[in-house]
C-alpha cells in the first residue's frame, strides 16, 4: 500500500472528511511571520500593521466609516457600491493634504460632525439625491483622512501601511454594508435606526471633547 | 478549477506578504536570476498594484481591449527594460509609480468606456515606465537581462490570468467589486504618492 491509499484509509477509518480548505487556511496561519511579532513590528509588518489598525484606532473613525456603509445600504443601489468608493478616494486625497502639511480648519469638529450627520441620516432613513449623499460622504472623508495623514508615522514603510490603511478602511464599511442589509426587514430597519442613534450619540460625544 | 484558482491564491498571498525587506536589492530564489526577477515583481507592492489595475481594467473593458493589454504590458516593459538596462541610474521610482498605477485605479473606479486601444495604449505607456524603472535599476545593482526576463513573464502572466478572469464577469455586483478595488489602488497611489513627496519636502 502507498502512503497516499494508507493515509486515504486512516481518514476513512477516523471518518474525517477531507477538507481542503481547512488545511491552506492552516497552512497560510503557518507562513505568517511570527518573528516581527516578537519585537516591537518595524519595516515592512510594522508598516501593514500599523496601517491596518489605524482606522480601527478611534472609535469617532469607526463610527462613521461603518455609517457610511450602513447610509449606503439604507439608500440602495447605486448609493450602497458609489459611498464606499468616494470615500477611500476622498479620504486619500485629505491624507495626500495632511502628509503635504496643508492644514485643514477644525478637523476633530469635522470628524465628529462626521458622525453626528451620518448617525442622523441612518436614524431618519433620509433619502437624499445621490449627488447631494456622495457630496457629504466626500466631504467628510477629506477630514478623516487629514487627520490620519498627520498622524502616520514617520518610519513606517509607506507603501505597506497604505495597503492596510485603506484596506482597513474598505473592511469597516463592508462591515456596515453588511449591516445594512437588513434594511429589507421591517425589524431590520428598526434596528438600524437604533443603530444611527448610536452613532449620533457617538458623534454628538466626540463634538462635546472636540469643542470642549 | 475553484480549488487551483484558491491554491494560486493563496500562494499569491503567502509571496505577497513574505518579508520585503530585501526591496533594496533582489531576493535570491535560489533558481537562477530568471526566477530572481519573477520573484521581485511579486515581492514589490508597489508593482504588483499597478499589474493589478491595470488588468483588471483591461478585462473590464471586454476581450479586445484584454488581448491588447496582455500584448502591449509586456512587450513595452522588456523593450523599454532593455534600453532602462543601459541606463544604470537610481532612480526615485516611488512617485512615478504611484501616480501611474493611481491614475490607472481612477480610470477603472470610474469604469469609463475606454475603447480597446486606449486600453492598449495605456497598458504600453504603463509598461514603457516601469520597464524602464526595472531596468535603470536593475542595471544600478549589477542585475542584467535574464531577471527583466522574469519580471516581464510574471507580469505577463498575471496580467493575462487577471484579465481573463474579469472578461466574462457578468454579474453587476462581480464588475462593482472591481470598480471597488480600483478605487483602493488608486486611494493606495496618492497616499504614498503623498508620503514621497512628504519625504522629498
Amino acid at each position: 500500500m502507498t502512503h497516499a491509499n494508507r493515509r486515504c484509509a486512516a481518514v476513512a477509518e477516523l471518518r474525517l472528511p477531507p477538507r481542503p480548505v481547512s488545511s491552506i487556511v492552516a497552512a497560510f496561519l503557518l507562513f505568517i511571520p511570527l518573528a516581527a511579532m516578537a519585537h516591537v513590528e518595524g519595516g515592512a509588518a510594522g508598516g501593514l500593521l500599523s496601517g491596518l489598525g489605524h482606522p480601527v484606532s478611534g472609535l469617532d473613525h469607526v463610527l462613521a466609516m461603518v455609517a457610511v456603509g450602513v447610509w449606503g445600504a439604507q439608500l440602495g443601489r447605486p448609493a450602497i457600491w458609489l459611498l464606499p468608493v468616494v470615500f477611500p478616494l476622498l479620504m486619500a486625497l485629505g491624507g495626500f493634504a495632511g502628509l503635504m502639511g496643508w492644514n485643514l480648519p477644525a478637523i476633530e469638529v469635522g470628524i465628529a460632525l462626521s458622525a453626528v450627520v451620518l448617525g442622523a441620516l441612518i436614524l431618519g432613513q433620509i433619502r437624499l439625491p445621490l449627488a447631494i449623499a456622495v457630496l457629504i460622504v466626500a466631504f467628510f472623508a477629506v477630514f478623516h483622512g487629514h487627520a490620519h495623514g498627520t498622524e502616520m508615522g514617520p518610519d513606517a514603510n509607506a507603501m505597506l501601511y497604505s495597503i492596510g490603511f485603506v484596506i482597513a478602511t474598505g473592511l469597516l464599511h463592508a462591515a456596515g454594508i453588511a449591516l445594512g442589509l437588513i434594511h429589507r426587514w421591517d425589524t431590520g430597519r428598526v434596528i438600524l435606526r437604533a443603530a444611527g442613534s448610536v452613532v449620533l450619540a457617538g458623534g454628538l460625544f466626540f463634538l462635546w471633547g472636540a469643542l470642549g | 478549477m475553484p480549488r487551483a484558482w484558491a491554491m494560486s491564491g493563496v500562494v499569491a498571498i503567502l509571496l505577497w506578504v513574505g518579508p520585503g525587506v530585501a526591496r533594496a536589492h533582489l531576493v535570491t530564489s535560489g533558481l537562477g536570476p530568471f526566477y530572481d526577477g519573477a520573484l521581485h515583481l511579486l515581492l514589490s507592492p508597489g508593482d504588483l498594484l499597478g499589474v493589478l489595475a491595470l488588468a483588471l481594467l483591461a478585462g473590464l473593458r471586454g476581450p479586445a481591449a484584454g488581448r491588447l493589454a496582455v500584448m502591449a504590458l509586456p512587450i513595452a516593459w522588456v523593450l523599454v527594460g532593455m534600453v532602462g538596462l543601459g541606463v544604470p541610474t537610481v532612480l526615485e521610482p516611488s512617485w512615478p509609480g504611484a501616480l501611474s498605477y493611481m491614475l490607472v485605479g481612477v480610470l477603472l473606479a470610474a469604469n469609463l468606456a475606454l475603447p480597446p486601444w486606449v486600453v492598449g495604449a495605456l497598458a504600453a505607456g504603463y509598461g514603457a515606465l516601469h520597464g524602464l524603472l526595472n531596468g535603470s535599476a536593475l542595471a544600478a545593482i549589477g542585475a542584467g537581462w535574464p531577471e527583466l526576463l522574469g519580471i516581464v513573464t510574471t507580469v505577463l502572466l498575471l496580467t493575462l490570468l487577471i484579465s481573463a478572469a474579469v472578461v466574462p464577469l457578468r454579474a453587476e455586483w462581480g464588475r462593482v467589486v472591481v470598480r471597488v478595488i480600483g478605487s483602493w489602488v488608486a486611494a493606495i497611489g496618492l497616499l504614498v504618492l503623498g508620503w514621497t513627496l512628504h519625504g522629498a519636502a
